[in-house]
């Protein structure tokens, strides 16, 4: 897989493990660090559409993970196929051992919350709650109990004898979450569950999601097409397009060390300038660009073997001031300085994104935290400036 | 563009309209209350013609035939509709389900000579003695495609994820189904066992095919006495039939109002 490289060092899940458990040919107890959840080879079609394609990937118990990708990309049809709503046309789906790849919904250990929520309109909010404790055949006082705590737990405390239509939108979304844990899952799917709320209300209940799942060490595995819901979220994220795991990364190395040039657009924002490698030395490469000239770019692990490549620099890391930055002979050759003028300026309050023309007609994009209130170092469009960047902060692709 | 505007001319069509459609029968219902045997003169109010038809045996038997067909027919036809409308609305995208559903909606604009002559036909070809059940059978097959349309039709706005998410939480197919969408769709059901009971209440035609001797149903009794002459004993009846349909109309379309406000139905379960 590619997006090995991204999580280099954070994943305990080795060769050497998964060896070890296919010499075994009967299960053994769970051992601790063995994956909760592992898919292998995964694929399903829907006529000619290959939705999920040979998909492979291992999820460790009280883990959050986030499958993050565009529409269509095959997220939801990964999520359907772990809740059994699809049955994969080949691979399996191990759940603490076991292969559930064929087990119909009802029967797995497993819940998920629907992206509308789903609520039973014509039942209350504890009968929605109580739905899948009385199908488990559990016993009415047991019942009251485990629906009293789910309330309070997403914190409904008053609303049990409303119907879905005379809650709010945030409310329906509480109920929907306390149903699908009702039944203590080993695995809760979620399906863009605040998708629906407002920017507000989704900040706030992301902060509540990841204090649940830390609360209560359940394996949470969540789709979204949110990149920043992700990243705030999630301890490690599957970027998916086309059917396949491009990267599997924590936040952090998804940023800041994408796998692929498409990864790179994908998350976040990002300048590239294409080129090709025409010197290295010290780690160091000189990659010459048709838009930018020649930049100086620390290279990363594993290095790169082709020679026609990408320089990607994100917007945040590159500078901009009125003269080239003073720097001592030393460090001189460590940053890049492109000279351009700023023909685009948007104010968003915490930072200010510009846009900066160069002489060769390339656009590279910048945003500074706006760290004074008073607009000391601001520039106006039409003025003249140096764009710089040092050589740590780019990133080589291979096109 | 003033929409809605009331305008002398709008009142004047809305009356002309509303009197086309509605004074012929108000006449009827009025001269049922005459105290006279001639049809067309006044002899002031009266309850005689009530009095008359229930002390009519055979008018009395056909009613009886009318509402038992009606009923039975309307239960078959709503069992049958509904399933057809879930296999439709649900089922798996199978091979000919258009043309299928095509077939369905026939009987929709198949002129009733023609349904009911193919049907005496088949009866006659399956040396089957007509009365009660080949009526019975007619009307099934003329009205359940009629609920068919209402209950599809209420399906299809469902939410699919509902019954999905009774799955998740432990439901097998068939449980899900009734926990969670029969619920939502009941007075869809309902509203259809309602319509395909007036239809076969209205029916004249492939009654007349199907039915034998000594099993007529009141439409056919009533066109049949129609023809010695109006009796002023048939406005009497036509008032009854003409009050049970508009109740009945009045409850299905409550129930349809009911079940389009989301389903507040009173669960059966």
């Amino acid at each position: 897989m590619i997006g090995s490289a991204g999580e280099s060092g954070l994943t305990s899940v080795t060769a050497g493990e998964a060896s070890a458990e296919a010499a075994k040919p009967l299960p053994e107890p769970i051992v601790s660090d063995m994956p909760l959840l592992r898919i292998e080879g995964v694929a399903k079609s829907f006529g000619n559409f290959r939705a999920v394609d040979r998909l492979s990937l291992d999820i460790r118990a009280g883990e959050f993970f986030a499958l993050l990708g565009p529409s269509g990309c095959g997220k939801t049809t990964l999520l359907r196929l772990l809740a059994g709503f699809e049955a994969p046309d080949e691979g399996r789906i191990l759940l603490g051992g076991n292969d559930i790849a064929q087990v119909l919904p009802h029967e797995r250990p497993v819940n998920m919350m629907f992206q509308n929520y789903a609520l039973f309109p014509h039942l209350s909010v504890r009968d929605n709650i109580a739905f899948g404790l009385k199908r488990a055949g559990m016993a009415r006082a047991d019942i009251k109990t485990r629906v009293a705590e789910m309330v309070a737990l997403v914190k409904l405390e008053g609303l049990e004898r409303r119907k879905p239509d005379q809650l709010s939108g945030g409310q329906r979304q509480r109920v929907a979450l306390a149903r699908s844990l009702a039944r203590r899952p080993q695995v809760l799917l979620l399906d863009e569950p605040l998708a629906a709320l407002d920017k507000k209300l989704r900040e706030s209940t992301q902060a509540e999601l990841m204090e649940l799942q830390r609360r209560l060490g359940m394996t949470f595995i969540i789709v979204t097409h949110d990149q920043e819901e992700a990243m705030t979220m999630a301890g490690r994220i599957g970027v998916m397009d086309a059917g396949r795991l491009v990267q599997v990364a924590t936040p952090r190395n998804l940023y800041e060390a994408p796998a692929t040039r498409w990864i790179a657009e994908f998350v976040g924002d990002i300048n590239l300038f294409n080129g090709q490698v025409v010197g290295r030395e010290h780690s160091r490469l000189a990659v010459a660009t048709s838009d930018a000239g020649t930049l100086a770019v620390s290279e990363l692990w594993p290095p790169v073997t082709k020679e026609i490549v990408s320089v990607a620099i994100r917007p945040e890391k590159v500078k901009l001031s009125r003269r080239a930055p003073a720097s001592d002979e030393g460090a001189s050759h460590m940053i890049n300085r492109l000279e351009g003028v700023v023909v685009d300026v948007n104010y968003l309050g915490g930072i200010t994104t510009y846009k900066v023309k160069l002489e060769s007609g390339a656009l590279v994009r910048s945003s500074m935290a706006n760290t004074a209130r008073l607009d000391v170092d601001a520039y106006l469009a039409g003025q003249r400036v140096v764009a710089w960047f040092t050589a740590d902060d780019c990133l080589v692709l291979e096109q | 563009m003033a929409v809605g505007r009331i305008t002398r001319f709008n009142m004047t069509s809305l009356a002309l309209g509303l009197a086309f459609l509605y004074l012929p029968i108000v006449i009827l219902i009025i001269y049922s209350f005459n105290a006279s045997r001639l049809v067309n003169v006044w002899g002031g109010w009266s309850l005689r013609w009530y009095h008359e038809f229930f002390g009519d045996r055979a008018m009395l038997d056909a009613a009886w035939m009318s509402l038992s067909v009606g009923a039975v027919s309307a239960t078959l036809a709503t069992l049958l509709g509904t399933l057809a409308a879930i296999g439709l609305a649900r089922g798996e995208r199978f091979r000919g389900r258009a043309l299928f559903s095509g077939m369905l909606y026939s009987p929709l604009v198949m002129p009733e000579v023609i349904s009911g002559l193919s049907l005496l036909l088949l009866f006659v070809a399956l040396n089957a003695e007509r009365g009660f059940w080949t009526v019975t059978i007619a009307h099934t097959t003329l009205t359940m495609c009629f609920v068919t349309v209402v209950v599809q039709s209420r399906l299809t706005s469902l939410d699919r994820s509902l019954e999905e998410a009774a799955m998740d939480l432990g439901c097998d197919p068939l449980r899900a189904f009734l926990l969670v969408t029969l619920p939502q769709i009941v007075t869809a059901i309902v509203a259809g066992w309602m319509l395909a009971f007036i239809l076969s209440l209205d029916d004249v035609v492939i009654a007349s095919f199907t039915t034998g001797p000594g099993s007529a149903t009141l439409p056919i009794r009533i066109y049949s006495e129609v023809r010695l002459g109006v009796k002023p004993e048939i406005n009497a009846i036509c008032t009854l039939v003409i009050g049970l349909i508009a109740v009945i109309i009045v409850i299905a379309s409550f129930a349809s109002k009911l079940s389009s406000t989301r389903g507040e139905s009173a669960a059966p379960f």
